[in-house]
């Protein structure tokens, strides 16, 4: 059995990263999620958050917006809209896009479609925030 | 005869035309160089994703979402990707002759079209066709919103009953130089060669988070969505790629034909002054 996952991150615009960690952890729709080697099939649709993944005595941190993840026992591949590193994000870009979507959730009510939208854009606005932070 | 004159008219708008096809050139190989850049970046995401579905579909049973069930082939949807702008070459002929075929074999059924690009938009309005929709590609870089209007008409569409079955037509970008039509079938969702992957399968069932229902609920339309969006930006890099080589070949027969006309035009000027100095010559003996 592997010893580590090799864990695959990509965007529809591009690959951002694919290597092999030891850990990974990712915010899932219920709950985040721990993943090791050897971890049973398991296929999840994710919130916008973070990834932290570890390998060694290194950590990586990541932002993403919602997306999907699959977990077999060798490999963890994460398919998001939108991912950001740490060193590509802009507190200041982010703290604007959580200010707009903040707004623009003030002028939508409950039902309208668009609200779980705009409130995983401030989530992601939050979680690029949070990263920025966490150095 | 031509004259003198002539001749040097048609070598000027030869030389004129040359320049203008240099010009597309160099336009559609800056252009070639950003599509393929972005459709490289792309690949990734739709492959891991055609992964995913090709194994979720293996192993979800048919019924679980409407998108992966089978309802026979009566009534097709027929996405056909083309360019806005032609002098790309046989690119757009190259489609719509993919598309008739198609259509012919599929004639038991009945097809509606949906049109992507002006080109093919204008071929299919001249004739007698169904036609669900058709939209323009715009100027700019393909977008990934354009391809969510896509992916929502056709998936509403299929979702009411109007479409049993959808498939895409679009031009795969192989090289600047080679590009091919590939006939794909979008929905319903089914596994890539499902009897080799139960095979190694030994992964066994998933476990979904939320649930089954939830997950396929999401990931379904998504994989259209993404679909939509590589064919659009591979038919782009590939009217570039067309357009490019097409233009060159043009500059280069521009080029041809005016080394030609220039030879006739100096062979004639040459005539023309042998001429005269006869005249000349027979002048002045006459004269003694």
């Amino acid at each position: 059995m592997a010893e580590t996952i090799l864990l695959e991150i990509v965007t529809p615009l591009r690959k951002l990263l694919s290597r092999e960690v030891d850990e990974v952890t990712a915010p899932g729709r219920d709950g985040d999620f721990g993943v090791l080697a050897g971890h049973t099939p398991f296929l999840t649709t994710l919130r916008p958050g973070e990834i932290v993944y570890r390998k060694g005595s290194e950590t990586g941190v990541l932002a993403v917006s919602g997306g999907y993840a699959e977990v077999l026992p060798d490999k963890t591949t994460i398919l998001v809209d939108a991912a950001e590193t740490d060193s590509e994000i802009s507190t200041e870009a982010a703290r604007t896009e959580l200010q707009k979507a903040e707004d623009a959730l003030k002028a939508l009510s409950q039902e309208d479609p668009a609200y779980a939208q705009t409130i995983d854009k401030v989530e992601y606005a939050q979680a690029k925030l949070r990263v920025k932070e966490r150095k | 005869m031509a004259s003198l004159k002539d001749i040097k008219r048609r070598i000027k708008s030869v030389k004129n035309t040359r320049q203008i096809t240099k010009a597309m050139k160099m336009v559609s190989a800056a252009k070639l160089k950003r599509a393929q850049d972005e459709i490289t970046a792309a690949r990734p995401y739709a492959e891991k994703m055609l992964e995913l579905i090709g194994s979720l579909a293996s192993k979800a049973s048919s019924d679980s979402h409407p998108l992966l069930e089978n309802r026979g082939s009566a009534k097709i949807g027929l996405v056909l990707y083309t360019s806005d702008r032609g002098l790309c070459g046989g690119f757009n002929s190259q489609l719509l002759r993919t598309a008739e075929r198609f259509i012919r074999e599929n004639s038991s059924s009945e097809i509606s079209l949906y049109l992507v690009g002006k080109r093919g938009a204008e071929y299919f309005k001249r004739r007698s066709f169904k036609i669900l929709n058709a939209r323009v590609i715009g100027g700019g870089r393909p977008g990934y919103g354009a391809a969510v209007e896509i992916a929502n008409d056709v998936v509403g569409a299929y979702m009411n009953g109007e479409l049993d079955e959808v498939h895409i037509i679009f031009s795969e970008f192989k090289s600047a130089m080679t590009q091919t039509p590939v006939t794909q079938k979008l929905l319903p969702v089914t596994a890539p060669g499902s009897t080799e992957k139960k095979e190694d399968g030994g992964q066994g069932e998933y476990l979904y988070e939320p649930s089954e229902g939830a997950v396929l609920a999401s990931l379904l339309p998504k994989y259209v969505e993404v679909q939509a969006f590589r064919a659009l930006l591979e038919t782009s890099a590939s009217e570039h790629g067309a357009r490019m080589t097409s233009m060159d070949s043009a500059s280069k027969n521009a080029g041809q034909m005016i080394g030609g006309l220039t030879l006739v035009y100096n062979r004639l000027r040459q005539a023309a002054i042998t001429r005269e100095l006869m005249e000349i010559i027979g002048g002045a003996e006459a004269l003694k």
